[in-house]
């Protein structure tokens, strides 16, 4: 047993977070999550246990709705040996000795898997150690009970409590060596935990972002130039400041961004130009806000528009495509073969927005060279970096709480509204709450990305897939894709097809991209899920049929992070035979539609029914998801949750759309970029595979299949394919 | 003078009478369970009830609330306690939680009218109400369940989680969180 050295330890860390966030989304994103850990994490960083036998073990990730507040305890708690009705949850701080402290990607599992079980298996053997050197006993004569220590042959016993205060002393065993508990042993992991703050939640307690509250604080509202990279030039700030409860009223310059495409996790200083008012209420200071009257430079995205950008997308779709990410075979001389039939599609798709239901807001204190912030982030570690370089202050005087959000979606990966409100209260020399209106939301995001896919392929006399031509026009400059806007030459049906080419022309963009809930799989899926379903009815084969035969082309074992097929073979088996496909007979206007994607390591198919009437109304009747995301499903009741939600949450996308005009974003609150209803939300059948694979991430896997599972079932029931998103563009909406 | 009464209690508001009622609860009385979502009518996650209805409290002024009563999340039970609290406890509803105060509110309007509201019922009482993560199959569950409570009148004590009291200091000395 080896001490931990606290200083290698850090520095181990550290490198595993930075490294970590750097590759965030990148191809290696799923590789280097699934490195290693920091080199240890110290038992007693995360567990805590009272005389009176409480258990307190800390959660170190943020928390937006996944339950990892609860499953990353569940995962120390099994192999600590304790009943789980004794264990209170602790929310840690930002604090590099908890090793990653992230919430996105779908890593809460694959990042904590291993190292909260190893943490808890530890500590009891910590535990164990002082029993035995209180009883003068080896420690492989002692065993574990709930939440005690036995010796057998002398019929002793200790309760974890006792013996707290001499574990905590113990040498910490290597974890390499722990003997950890077989799956059949398992008594918390796949059983249901409720959420430990749902009693806080239903009695309205101020546990959320929004609700903090700090002695002297003031309001903030930050009114940002409409159109990215404006700056002001005048505005009538004296005028501002006569108002009632207005107390500061000021231009912020902004910093300019690093490029035009930086990684915005890393590199943004999350800081435009515009001018914030601070007041006693944050009703007075938005009030004032309406007063304003600004003058901007607005700099050299002014003229952007949505319409221009579409017309300039089609004009790259007739020309040589400015790069080729991957090229299997010839797939040119397939289409010019006389045995095969070619099919050619395009695919429209808009920005979105992640409007989680709280409005973005941070509450900082700056005070004596110091800053205290209470953020409702995801990348609260790297959040703390870019406020370093912002202020020029080091990290170390920067402290960081994190507070329960509502709803994440990949939107609190960024750290803007973090940065206004720490460089406000810097301005003000006061604690400061910034709150967002929904409208600075909408028209201030990190934008899921829009795109125009141009795809034709062939399928031979004998209904196999021989050809497939991919050309994706997207945003970028150069080789560089804006951030989280990228395509993929791993995406399947790559590998699959024997004669593959995918090539991407880039157009300039103003507004800023990034990760929302599923980057990217959540529209690619509907885009090439619903082409698939174009090429079996080209072939005249039923759709699942020729899933199951395409997936059945075995290309050589994948690279890691690649899909496997079988995995998903087995994944859209179980789907079909869930949902009766081909075995019910349906009303005419009421079919079915198939999706599957693969993501974030989870594999999931999902199989949609729906009623379309005359006026193009869906009416979708049910849905059945089938997912595999390893042996463990470690929260069932909130597995299930999420799963529902991730298809209430795609059925939402299909809605939505982001328009640009004159620079700036058209739309301003949720009647612009609507949300599915309870009346509109079918019922939802969640099955698993419990494959032997480590357990991976549920946050995002779900969502992609249902848009092309919906999308496939309107094809079937109407005759008419859904190319375009927002579906509305098509008349098509949700009954 | 603008003269209300709050969860019962007897409350004054001399500021501008054009201020929402939101902004009156959440930063003048410190009642941060009615929730700003879009200020807008729009998502529901701001209602309560006035005079017994459900009411959005982002585009209610603290005028239009004179002389009324109004309810909040924190006024429906002392202690979590109402059965639609309990059965939200009991199905796990929320997952990001933000929107929940505002569709318990919703669900207690709907169920004093109608003490056994079918699906149909409760779609048309609760679609004013969005919820982002999507956990709408499991309100409409929780909202049946609170009716069957609520007629049994034999509420079951709510599923604390896995509170527990007593803080451990024992393995763990905690330092002041700086590194």
């Amino acid at each position: 047993m080896a001490k931990i050295n606290r200083r290698s330890f850090l520095q181990v860390s550290a490198l595993a977070g930075g490294g970590f966030l750097l590759g965030l989304y990148s191809s290696k994103a799923a590789a280097l999550a699934q490195g290693p850990q920091p080199a240890a994490l110290a038992p007693t960083d995360f567990v805590s246990i009272a005389s009176n036998g409480v258990v307190s073990i800390t959660a170190r990730n943020p928390e937006t709705g996944q339950h990892s507040l609860n499953m990353l305890p569940m995962l120390v708690a099994e192999e600590l040996d304790v009943d789980w009705k004794q264990v209170k949850i602790v929310r840690a701080g930002v604090d590099a000795k908890y090793g990653i402290q992230f919430t996105g990607g779908s890593t809460a599992t694959p990042n904590n898997w291993d190292a909260m079980r190893q943490v808890g298996g530890a500590a009891r053997q910590m535990l164990i150690a002082a029993a035995a050197q209180t009883w003068g006993v080896t420690v492989g004569e002692c065993s574990t009970t709930a939440g005690s220590v036995h010796h057998k042959a002398s019929n002793r016993s200790a309760s974890y409590g006792e013996l707290a205060a001499k574990a905590a002393q113990m040498p910490v065993p290597d974890f390499k060596t722990l003997k950890l508990k077989a799956a059949k042993d398992y008594k918390i992991i796949g059983t249901t935990t409720n959420d430990v703050e749902n009693k806080d939640i239903v009695t309205g307690k101020p546990i959320f972002g929004i609700d903090v509250t700090v002695p002297g604080m003031l309001y903030a509202v930050f009114h940002k130039t409409p159109v990215p990279g404006g700056k002001v030039v005048s505005a009538n700030l004296d005028a501002i400041k006569q108002l009632k409860g207005v107390r500061h009223a000021f231009v912020v310059e902004g910093k300019p961004r690093p490029s035009n495409f930086p990684n915005y996790l890393n590199d943004d200083p999350g800081l435009e130009a515009g001018i914030a008012i601070v007041a006693d209420s944050w009703w007075a200071a938005n009030s004032a806000r309406e007063k304003l009257d600004v003058k901007w430079d607005e700099g050299k995205w002014a003229a952007q528009n949505s319409a221009d950008i579409a017309k300039k997308a089609d004009e790259l779709s007739k020309q040589t495509p400015m790069r080729t990410l991957r090229k299997d075979g010839d797939v040119e001389a397939v289409f010019k073969r006389s045995d095969v039939k070619v099919v050619e599609s395009q695919y429209v798709f808009p920005f979105i927005a992640h409007a989680p239901l709280e409005p973005q807001n941070c509450t900082a204190h700056f005070k004596d060279g110091k800053l205290e912030l209470w953020s409702t982030s995801q990348t609260p570690q790297t959040g703390r970096t870019i406020l370093s370089r912002l202020l020029g202050m080091p990290e170390k005087d920067i402290t960081i709480h994190m507070v329960r959000g509502g709803g994440g979606f990949g939107r609190r990966l960024y750290n803007d509204y973090m940065c206004e409100a720490a460089w406000i209260s810097k301005q003000v020399g006061a604690p400061v709450k910034l709150l967002w209106a929904r409208e600075d939301d909408l028209q201030h995001d990190y934008y899921r990305s829009g795109g125009f896919q141009y795809l034709k392929a062939a399928v031979d006399a004998s209904g196999k897939l021989v050809g497939w031509h991919n050309h994706f026009v997207g945003y970028g400059e150069g080789e560089t894709f804006a951030h989280s806007a990228q395509v993929d030459g791993n995406e399947f049906p790559s590998r699959f097809v024997p004669n593959f080419v995918l090539q991407a022309s880039v157009m300039p963009l103003g507004i800023k991209t990034g990760a929302l809930r599923a980057p990217r799989s959540n529209v690619y899926a509907w885009v090439y899920q619903s082409f698939i379903d174009e090429l079996a009815q080209a072939a005249g084969k039923d759709p699942v049929q020729f899933r199951l035969e395409l997936l059945s082309n075995a290309p050589p074992a994948g690279t890691q992070g690649v899909m496997n097929a079988q995995r998903m073979m087995d994944v859209v088996k179980l789907v079909a035979e869930k949902s009766g496909w081909g075995k019910r007979q349906l009303p005419k206007g009421t079919a079915m539609g198939i999706g599957f994607h693969y993501s974030h390591r989870g594999y999931f198919a999902e199989v949609a029914e729906v009623t379309v009437s005359a006026n193009k109304k869906i009416k979708v009747n049910k849905v059945w998801v089938a997912g595999d995301i390893g042996s463990q499903v470690i929260n069932p009741g909130a597995s299930e949750n999420l799963t529902q939600g991730a298809v209430v949450d795609g059925m939402s996308e299909m809605l939505q759309e982001i328009t640009l005009k004159n620079g700036r974003v058209v739309q301003s609150n949720y009647h612009q970029h609507p949300l599915v209803k309870m009346s509109q939300t079918p019922p939802i059948e969640v099955h698993w595979i419990k494959s032997n694979n480590p357990p991976t991430g549920l946050g995002e896997p779900a969502l992609p299949p249902i848009l092309p599972a919906i999308a496939n079932a309107v094809f079937s029931a109407t005759g008419e394919r859904i190319r375009t998103m927002p579906m509305t563009k098509q008349g098509f909406s949700f009954a | 003078m603008i003269k209300l009464k709050v969860n019962g209690k007897n409350q004054q508001f001399d500021g501008d009478p054009e201020m929402p009622l939101l902004w009156f609860l959440r930063d003048e009385l410190n009642l941060k369970g009615t929730k700003f979502g879009c200020g807008f009518g729009m998502c529901g996650a701001c209602t309560i009830h006035l005079n017994g209805k459900p009411t959005r409290a982002c585009l209610t002024p603290v005028s239009a609330a004179a002389n009324a009563s109004i309810t909040t999340i924190e006024g429906i039970s002392p202690d979590g306690s109402h059965p639609v609290q309990v059965a939200w406890q009991e199905l796990d509803v929320p997952q990001c939680g933000y929107c929940q105060a505002g569709q318990i509110m919703s669900a207690c309007a709907l169920l004093a009218k109608n003490p056994k509201p079918t699906d149909a019922d409760i779609d048309s009482a609760m679609n004013g109400n969005l919820c982002r993560c999507g956990t709408y199959l499991r309100i409409r569950a929780a909202i049946h369940q609170a009716a069957e409570l609520k007629a049994s009148a034999a509420t079951k004590p709510a599923k604390a989680g896995a509170k527990a009291s007593g803080a451990g200091t024992n393995f763990a000395p905690r330092k002041s969180g700086k590194q």
